[in-house]
């Protein structure tokens, strides 16, 4: 019986505890008794105390059943199989059980892995159904001690609010379960690497060639980790994005606040919206089919010699992204800047354009310089665009016709059909995706503190 | 003459002393601003419009899928409806394709042939006589694919005016292309293939089938989770949270999980739902859990807001006829703010479906030829496909990969459209 199966019956037996704990309290009240709580609510009552415990279970008995499978097949292997075994042999001898057992068998395996294959299979067998009777066992248990409890004084309405406020606070939690889960898988990944490469040689060495760290018996197996050039890759890229739209968005933000009528802005606006809602695999493929032949045939026709992945494809195209970025930003900041200060500057006489550069931007400043923080934040953990148009090798260049790489092109390139989990290759991903971000979350803590303190200026 | 030198004189000696001149200058910068501004606002939309133009044109060529008709003759004998597999369908196919062009026999020239034609012909001509086993015995008649090449020479991308070593298709080839022309055996009808296909090697066979349907899953378990839970997040802190410590955390980590870089949360996937938890590689299971993750902040963020919105007299009259706390929100706050709730839902989904890179990360870029039959399959997912087949080689996958895209983009519209929709439909000022 699968899981699906078995949280269907689950929510059968919930309704069934509703219709019994309702019926019981309607009998009571039929009785003449007075009721604290409607008859629903001892319905709900009981329908939850059977049904969360036993779908805390399911859950738990899922995460936890196949590790812990393995853990007892492993165990229970003869020694000359488990002797002196590394991690990763382990991890191969398990598939390999795994795939006996699901009947696909290659050659003629040694009779103590078909043994195993068939222990496991016995014991996927015995777990499942472990799972069910346990299950049901729980559920009809706290079915009927639910049903104890009710009388004409329970307090079901405010048992069942009890109990609903503790779920709504467990599905708020998940948000920092979540930032928990980043922040430990990232560092627990990045220690075990930092194990193999040291963290400064990482942090500041010159070379990057991870892909030599491909298999051990070869020649300068270890590879280079320093991490500089895919910094330096990423910081560049992310300059010419924002050089691209910074002023663009500044100046499409200004014409839209402060020139445009109506009409125009509300027609405006939602086209630039667009090009914020559109995927970035999108920009990719146009950066790619596009944009880079384009450069490439200018600089060609200059006389210049171009990469087919040069950094200014790939950030020119992350700044077209991030233009509606910018000018929402810069639309908030400016509009943001009470009208007295507006008058105030018509009134000693200035033009616009005076009032804009001397009153305005000076004022929307810190709104303008946190949303320019959150879009290079944007610019550094961007992914697809760059994957697409930026180059592979790690490249320290400051010609923007040349190709580098970024921190998340190495981290797709490395982690792309790998699943060991031990080499050094993969766990550099990992500590790049720490540095990634610990420098974004900086980036954003900052960005939303300047403008947090910038509204406060003007409410 | 006296009226030229007094004004150069004067705008010499001071420009103080001239507020025509300076007037003016001050007025060009105001016209250089707005210049400046609508420079930029065309620049943007420009761009917007390259990004359009340039996909749906590349796009217009995988519109049509080229087809060859042929009548083949299906022996008695030669298909066993009750093993299939055994007969060679190929066989029968050449044989079909060699009474056309009978002067052909040298090994390359058959090869060269054969490389005009799709090799998805022989399961199509299977399929056809599984289908209607009366066939055999007789003759079926089949229309199947082009091959790339074929394809590429009927819509005019390959040149044929080129000389033989600048295209990818011979002479020879061509002279063959243009007696299936005459013969009336070429057509292009609308290409089904494109959205009813699974994904092949061959361009002229791939299609979005299995990309749709793990992109379905995915969305789906990915509303199955951040629905409800982000709902019941943002409920407990807008309603029921009281202002302290923990609260705080859980806020200030809700804004700053918003804008973590995608990526980042497909290496947690990869390390926990993997690695740790052991869930299977490429499956659109794990690819909704990731999404979700990433979508939750989203709907917490667009939920409070809605939920704000509903004024405080309708709590305070709830709860003056005797409602709970609980009841109040469940019966009458959160039915008051679901529009709002469902708009900033779908726009959450829509960003969901268009996201790539955590899904790369836990190997839903697999290359796998049929769609996946449930939720725990390999599978690809709309946008991995796209990055698929734009890493492709092949000439046919650059169009296939811009339709793709305008399938993509076909979603989100239709997603953010109803989205404005239910929001100026339902919209309420209290």
């Amino acid at each position: 019986m699968s899981a699906t199966t078995l949280l269907a019956i689950v929510l059968i037996l919930c309704l069934f505890g509703y219709l019994w704990g309702r019926g019981n309290a309607a009998a009571l009240k039929r009785s003449g008794q007075g009721m604290h709580s409607i008859p629903a609510y001892h319905g709900y009552f009981v329908a939850l105390t059977c049904g969360i415990p036993a779908f805390i279970l399911v859950l738990v008995w899922l995460a936890a059943e196949s590790t812990i499978v393995d853990q007892i097949i492993i165990a229970g292997l003869p020694a000359h199989i488990t002797d002196g075994v590394e991690v990763s042999r382990m991890s191969l001898i398990l598939s390999e059980i795994k795939s006996i057992a699901g009947g696909r068998i290659f050659g003629t395996p040694d009779p103590a892995l078909l043994e195993a294959a068939e222990r496991y299979n016995s014991l996927r067998g015995m777990a499942s159904l472990a799972m069910v009777v346990i299950t049901m066992a729980v559920a009809i248990a706290a079915m009927v001690f639910a049903s104890t409890r009710l009388s004409a004084e329970f307090r079901a309405r405010n048992r069942v609010d009890g109990i609903l406020r503790w779920a709504l606070i467990v599905c708020s939690i998940i948000a920092v379960l979540t930032t928990l889960g980043i922040i430990l898988s990232l560092v627990i990944e990045s220690l075990a690497f930092f194990n193999r490469v040291p963290f400064f040689e990482f942090l500041f060495g010159m070379e990057w060639s991870p892909q030599i760290a491909m298999r051990a018996d070869q020649v300068a197996s270890s590879g280079a980790f320093g991490a500089v050039p895919v910094f330096w890759g990423t910081i560049f890229i992310s300059a010419i994005a924002i050089f691209v739209a910074l002023p663009v968005g500044l100046f499409s933000a200004i014409y839209l606040v402060e020139y445009a009528n109506k009409r125009v802005r509300s027609f405006v606006k939602p086209l630039l919206e667009i090009l914020a809602g559109i995927p970035t695999i999108v920009y990719g493929f146009f950066a790619i089919l596009t944009v880079a032949p384009f450069i490439r045939d200018l600089g060609m026709s200059m006389g210049l010699s171009v990469a087919s992945n040069s950094a200014l494809a790939a950030g020119g195209v992350m700044g077209i992204m991030l233009i509606p970025f910018i000018s929402s930003f810069a639309d908030d900041a400016i509009s943001a800047v009470p009208q007295s200060m507006r008058d105030g500057a018509y009134a000693l006489g200035a033009t616009k354009a005076e009032t804009i550069r001397q009153v305005l931007l000076p004022a929307a400043l810190p709104g303008i310089v946190g949303g320019v923080l959150l879009a290079v934040s944007r610019a550094i953990g961007e992914t697809m665009i760059v994957v697409m148009a930026a180059g592979l090798m790690a490249k320290l260049t400051a010609n923007p016709l040349e190709g580098v790489t970024t921190v998340t092109v190495q981290i797709v390139t490395l982690l792309i059909g790998d699943t060991e989990f031990d080499s050094p290759k993969t766990l550099a991903a990992f500590g790049l995706g720490l540095v990634l971000f610990t420098s974004t979350l900086a980036l954003n803590v900052i960005a939303l503190q300047v403008v947090k303190r910038y509204r406060e200026r003007y409410e | 003459m006296s009226d030229t030198t007094e004004q150069t004189g004067g705008a010499k000696r001071n420009v103080w002393y001239d507020p025509d001149a300076r007037l003016k200058k001050r007025h060009a910068a105001d016209m250089r601003l707005r210049a400046y501004g609508i420079a930029a606002i065309i620049f943007a939309l420009g761009m917007l419009a390259t990004l359009i133009g340039t996909i749906l044109i590349t796009a217009a060529p995988a519109v049509t899928q080229t087809m060859v008709t042929f009548e083949v003759e299906v022996p008695e004998g030669s298909v066993d409806p009750d093993n299939p597999s055994g007969a060679s369908y190929q066989t029968m196919l050449n044989a079909s394709i060699a009474r056309i062009f009978p002067d052909v026999d040298t090994p390359r020239e058959r090869r060269e042939l054969r490389q005009l034609f799709s090799n998805g012909g022989q399961y199509q001509l299977r399929d056809q006589i599984l289908a209607d086993p009366s066939v055999i015995g007789g003759t079926v008649s089949i229309a199947f694919p082009l091959s790339d090449i074929g394809d590429q020479l009927h819509k005019g991308v390959i040149d044929r005016n080129l000389p033989p070593d600048f295209r990818r298709v011979s002479d020879t080839q061509i002279g063959w292309y243009d007696v299936l022309v005459e013969r009336g055996q070429i057509s292009a009808p609308l290409n089904w293939g494109l959205i009813f296909n699974a994904d092949s090697r061959f361009p002229e066979l791939a299609g979005l089938k299995g990309a749709l349907v793990g992109s379905f899953y995915a969305l789906l378990i990915c509303f199955l989770i951040s629905f409800p839970v982000g709902i019941a997040a943002a409920v407990y802190l807008e309603e029921f949270a009281p202002k302290n410590r923990l609260t705080d955390l859980i806020e200030v980590n809700i804004n700053n999980l918003a804008a973590v870089p995608s990526i980042v949360f497909g290496l947690l996937g990869l390390a926990v739902f993997l690695n740790f938890f052991g869930m299977p590689r490429s499956a659109p299971v794990v690819g909704g859990l990731v999404l979700s993750l990433m979508t939750l902040p989203t709907i917490i963020i667009a939920t409070r807001a809605a939920l704000k919105a509903v004024p405080p007299s309708i709590r305070e009259a709830a709860i003056g006829v005797g409602a709970s706390k609980m009841q109040t929100v469940g019966h009458h706050v959160l039915p008051l703010a679901m529009p709002g709730i469902l708009t900033g839902t779908i726009i959450g989904l829509a960003q969901a479906l268009g996201e790539t890179a955590p899904l790369l990360l836990i190997g839903m870029n697999a290359f796998i030829t049929a769609a996946p039959d449930s939720m725990f399959n390999p599978s690809t997912a709309l946008p991995t496909q796209i990055y698929i087949w734009a890493d492709s080689p092949e000439r046919g996958f650059t169009s296939r990969t811009s339709a793709a895209i305008i399938v993509l983009l076909g979603f989100l519209i239709t997603m953010n459209a109803i989205a404005i929709y239910m929001r100026k439909r339902f919209e309420r000022k209290w």
